[in-house]
């Protein structure tokens, strides 16, 4: 309650602001401006399209990334050799920006979805690959003992063991990797798309509707921050050894 | 029967010396018997249940049991940590599920009740007090079924009032249970109060100083410990 009132008071103010500067040239939209775009773009409805094709895209790449980046890391951690081996490849990839990919998946994909998918792949698969490693690496000797002890089997350790030890672990870089997916997605249909609200801001800025930028940009934020909320409650539920 | 055959063993320490732990040790634990090993922290009581529990081979010697030697960990003999080694995003009834061999209901509470548990079924460890969770470590490696229970200092991170309960019922199970035991600790009172033979350990490298049988019957309770015979058996036994 008290965060939203200075949120709010904040937004008045900048108002207030800009109500005070307004007789200058000034190339930026007010609140009250953007808040009017908001509601004509909303009242249309094309914006909620563009951003379900974002939306789309990045849930559709992320999921790619979750499905390769998990069982690899684990795989990484629970095998040394087979770590050892992917380790090189994954830390020279790693500090390239997905950004720096665009014109390698345009030329891969071509102009559309492909390449979107691959970006915003490319860009939760590394956080989650390292967290995840580093998760199953992380496994106290204690359990590999207590497994050795009881026999368990190979597939019940990884599938039982591993994988459960490491999963806060993994949650961590399924954050990371869902703000830099929606990152990569935005930054993908800035150049690379023809819908999206990446695409969405790019239009504007050849119309010079900077207030329609802003409302862009805005939902980015908003929906991006719903994201995180999500998964941070996917995580209370998955995980709820740790909660109580 | 459990038999500790020449054991000679070494480790390199951090200059790269050779630090001679064991040179030919030897022992010998019968069936249902308590067995303590006490000593000085470094006397290599860890090393010799790494040994026992097959995580480490002895440079030479063997570990001997009904006279086979062993090559590897195994069901026959669980060891209970002194850390935490529940799985701690298991439940109660999971963590003695996954190890069971019958994972019928019936024998997953049958070593529920037997560490008095029932409540905490479906709790997580981290809800357990910490003598709760030594009690579930106890009855989840009984539900191996193992032969021997090999104990590492099990009871050390316990406050003083949570072990004075704990010991009871642990000799409770045990005894219920008519397994073969092997404790490693540096209490001297918990290794009178709970075995049959007080085994202690001296100097690098490791040498048996003394063997101390305990007479007392099971069951015991704590009450043994105000008796002389007890506390003659504590000045007897120095580290």
């Amino acid at each position: 309650m008290k965060t939203w009132l200075i949120f709010l008071s904040t937004i008045i103010f900048i108002q207030l602001l800009f109500s005070v500067i307004s007789n200058q040239n000034f190339f930026l939209p007010s609140p009250l401006e953007v808040l009017n775009a908001l509601f004509v773009q909303l009242s249309q409805g094309e914006i909620l399209i563009d951003a379900a094709m974002s939306l789309e895209r990045i849930i559709i790449g992320f999921l790619l990334a979750v499905a390769t980046a998990i069982p690899v890391g684990i795989l990484c951690g629970y095998n040394q050799r087979f770590g050892s081996f992917f380790r090189p490849f994954i830390e020279l990839l790693r500090p390239i920006p997905p950004i720096a990919w665009i014109p390698i998946a345009i030329l891969l994909f071509g102009i559309g979805d492909g390449s979107s998918y691959f970006i915003v792949f490319l860009g939760a698969f590394f956080p989650i690959f390292i967290n995840t490693y580093f998760g199953s690496i992380s496994l106290p000797v204690v359990y590999k003992n207590v497994t050795q002890s009881f026999e368990i089997k190979k597939s019940v350790f990884i599938t039982k063991i591993l994988f459960y030890f490491s999963l806060p672990y993994i949650f961590t870089g399924l954050k990371i990797g869902m703000g830099m997916a929606w990152m990569s997605v935005i930054a993908a249909e800035l150049i690379g798309a023809q819908s999206g609200l990446g695409y969405f801001i790019q239009i504007n800025r050849l119309l010079l509707r900077t207030d329609n930028i802003l409302v862009g940009m805005i939902l980015i934020g908003i929906i991006g921050f719903a994201l995180s909320k999500l998964l941070s409650l996917a995580e209370k539920i998955v995980i709820p050894w740790r909660e109580k | 029967m459990l038999k500790i055959k020449n054991i000679y063993h070494f480790y390199l320490n951090n200059d790269g010396n050779k630090i001679v732990v064991f040179n030919g040790l030897n022992l010998e634990i019968k069936e249902k018997e308590i067995v303590s090993i006490v000593g000085p922290s470094g006397c290599g009581k860890t090393t010799l249940v790494n040994i026992v529990a097959g995580y480490i081979k002895p440079i030479n010697g063997e570990v001997l049991i009904n006279n086979k030697s062993i090559t590897g960990p195994g069901r026959d003999r669980i060891v209970i940590n002194q850390g935490d080694d529940l799985f701690e995003w298991m439940t109660v009834a999971d963590n003695i599920r996954l190890v069971t061999k019958d994972k019928s209901e019936d024998n997953v509470n049958k070593y529920i009740k037997l560490a008095h548990l029932g409540d905490f079924k479906n709790a997580y460890p981290k809800e357990l007090s910490g003598g709760m969770k030594k009690k579930l470590s106890l009855v989840r490696a009984l539900a191996a079924e193992p032969e021997f229970i090999i104990m590492d200092e099990p009871f050390a991170s316990l406050d003083y009032q949570a072990k004075e309960e704990l010991y009871e019922e642990f000799l409770n199970i045990v005894k219920f249970s008519d397994k073969t035991v092997l404790l490693v600790t540096h209490d001297i009172e918990e290794a009178i109060f709970l075995s049959n033979r007080v085994v202690v350990f001296f100097g690098t490298p490791t040498l048996i100083k003394q063997e101390v049988m305990i007479p007392f019957p099971y069951p015991r309770d704590k009450n043994i410990k105000e008796l002389n015979d007890f506390k003659e058996l504590k000045i007897k036994i120095r580290l």
